[in-house]
């Protein structure tokens, strides 16, 4: 699309008409906007093509159509995060991410769907229904980042943008059949990214290619003063790992705790086949071993829950959003209590008390205490994993896209979904999902993960573009090519 | 077996600031056990010794000049308000009667 743009075989316009098309006819049954911002984005493409006609030189991305996560704040446009309590909330100011884009020239088409605060693994948990998955309109996306991911599986936008705190990038992206990556914590500003876990958040890109994925993430990485906790070293060359796509020499370890029990038999088989291509490339398997992973999914059902309990504080019907319960001589936090109770939804009240019941005194040291020290050490297991390996290797999801309402009415299931990716975000690390292929018993799309450590995100488009040429030669194009057609033709 | 009963739910949901219906706490400390349950395995290492890590990076102060630098007007900070007056924030009344 980029290309054509420069050769002027196409404008902007004619692009982001084509997917506010697309979007207006299978939207209503994919569901994966909750806002589309047609007459913006056509402003923001028809500036492109004037910029481009004046020979002004422009990014890679300027001109090509996006959907955005609502989890990021854009001025002027309702930004709910999924949630209730800020429905008709627009923001005064840009996000940073937001910033960069259009910076870039990227045109946004509008916001995407999510579980609500991003809490949740299949986008059901949205204040305002959920998404349903281009694949099997029966299943879900996965979450929390569905919206987005199902976006761009279903030709709604090229790329999209999501969040991810404990696989909300990865997972979407391995069920949806579509490329993900969240990137290592710090690399993209968190300013104007609604908060859930600060210490885990992190926004990054989707793509139906590695190389779209990492152009994206190129345009929205970067130091920012604004985030505390933003790196400020130069953004890794991701762009040009993803054209080089050279594994030989490599060593690649495979975590023997991320397979097995658990594990989908056609989820297996195809990451056990994406091994062997990635061997008869020149890459070096090796099997690591990290103990401690097992205790990830339990520290992070405290840690991420914990610290959404006091971020979640700042919904307090004064400032901002929905204020309720506002009788006669109510008190301020009569309607604090009765606004939260109508605001917040099932799966957020549930992670709210779970985390006060976690920070309590007398529980604080043997539940909040114990998951930062398992934290402290996942973080040594990937040292010394890293110490074998340039890059780490499981399946994304144990297993392919589930039925809508399947794990809804089951917590715990519904937390294994993301025993796989959980941790990378507790580690600070950076992560990628491919596509491997379809499971033979149900033809659902197996994601691929890739990890490497922090600031060395490069590692996982070197990998990724190996793997995905390779794939792409053996199936005769691009996985995203299988999907069914939705309303017509594509 | 973990639980936690209803009454123990309500006091969370009270300090948490969430009036929750007789309903919801039922449901919850029906629940809380098995999550309970679950997150509790975190207890079953040996963690002796080992430092609690509670960011993945190393953190420290960062400073700037204090001198003015752009940010929202009044107008732009109050456009979400659920009420205003007088260019702040209105909110219900915070202090009792007697207070």
């Amino acid at each position: 699309m980029s290309a054509a743009l420069e050769k002027g075989e196409t404008t902007s316009v004619e692009l982001t008409k084509l997917h506010l098309d697309r979007i207006a006819a299978i939207d209503p049954q994919v569901k994966a906007f909750l806002h589309v911002d047609s007459e913006s984005a056509l402003q923001q493409a028809a500036k492109v093509d004037a910029d481009r006609a004046t020979g002004k030189k422009l990014g890679a991305l300027a001109g090509i159509p996006l959907a955005l996560k609502d989890v990021l704040a854009q001025e002027g446009v309702p930004t709910t995060a999924g949630s209730k309590i800020l429905q008709g909330w627009k923001p005064p100011y840009d996000s940073t991410v937001v910033a960069k884009l259009k910076a870039a020239g990227v045109v946004i088409l509008g916001k995407t769907n999510m579980d609500e605060f991003a809490m949740g693994s299949s986008t059901e948990n949205s204040g305002y229904g959920p998404t349903f998955n281009p694949w099997d309109l029966t299943r879900t996306p996965g979450g929390s980042s569905g919206g987005s991911a199902a976006a761009v599986s279903a030709f709604e936008a090229p790329i999209a943008i999501g969040s991810d705190t404990g696989g909300s990038i990865r997972q979407p992206a391995a069920l949806t059949g579509i490329v993900g990556v969240r990137p290592t914590y710090g690399a993209v500003s968190r300013y104007g990214l609604i908060a859930y876990s600060s210490s885990l958040d992190q926004a990054g890109p989707f793509g139906r290619t590695v190389l779209d994925t990492a152009m994206l993430h190129e345009v929205i990485a970067g130091h920012d003063p604004k985030d505390a906790t933003s790196i400020n070293a130069p953004v890794p060359a991701v762009v040009a790992a993803a054209k080089s796509g050279d594994v030989k020499g490599l060593k690649i370890g495979v975590i023997k705790q991320l397979q097995g029990d658990g594990y989908q038999t056609g989820v297996l088989a195809r990451f056990n086949e994406s091994l062997d291509i990635l061997a008869s490339l020149g890459a070096q398997i090796v099997q690591v071993d990290c103990p401690s992973f097992e205790y990830a999914l339990a520290a992070y059902y405290l840690i991420a829950p914990s610290e959404c309990s006091s971020n979640l504080a700042r919904f307090d019907a004064m400032r901002y959003g929905l204020r309720t319960g506002e009788t006669d001589g109510a008190s301020a936090e009569t309607v604090m209590n009765a606004t939260r109770e109508a605001g917040f939804g099932r799966e957020v009240k549930r992670r709210i008390i779970l985390g006060t019941y976690a920070l309590s005194s007398g529980y604080y040291d043997a539940y909040y205490g114990s998951a930062q020290k398992i934290r402290t050490l996942i973080i040594e297991d990937y040292k010394k994993a890293f110490a074998q390996a340039d890059v780490l290797v499981s399946p994304t999801s144990p297993i392919t896209a589930f039925k809508i309402g399947e794990k809804s009415e089951d917590p715990i299931a519904m937390y294994l979904a993301d025993v796989a990716t959980i941790p990378v975000n507790l580690a600070g690390i950076c992560g990628m999902s491919l596509p491997a292929g379809l499971a033979e018993e149900d033809n659902l799309p197996v994601g691929f993960q890739i990890m490497a450590p922090a600031m060395q995100d490069q590692r996982l488009y070197q990998v990724g573009a190996a793997l995905e040429a390779a794939l792409v030669s053996k199936w005769g194009g691009h996985l995203i090519s299988k999907a069914p057609a939705l309303g017509g033709a594509k | 077996m973990s639980s936690l009963s209803r009454d123990e739910v309500a006091k969370l949901a009270a300090l948490a600031r969430i009036e929750m219906s007789e309903a919801e706490l039922v449901n919850l400390s029906s629940q809380f056990g098995s999550i309970l349950d679950a997150v509790a395995r975190v207890q079953e290492l040996n963690l002796e010794g080992v430092k609690a890590t509670s960011h993945p990076q190393p953190l420290e102060n960062i400073f700037r000049e204090d001198v003015v630098a752009p940010s929202l007007t009044p107008d732009q900070a109050l456009s979400g308000a659920p009420a205003q007056e007088d260019q702040r924030f209105r909110v219900p009344q915070i202090l009792g009667e007697a207070e």
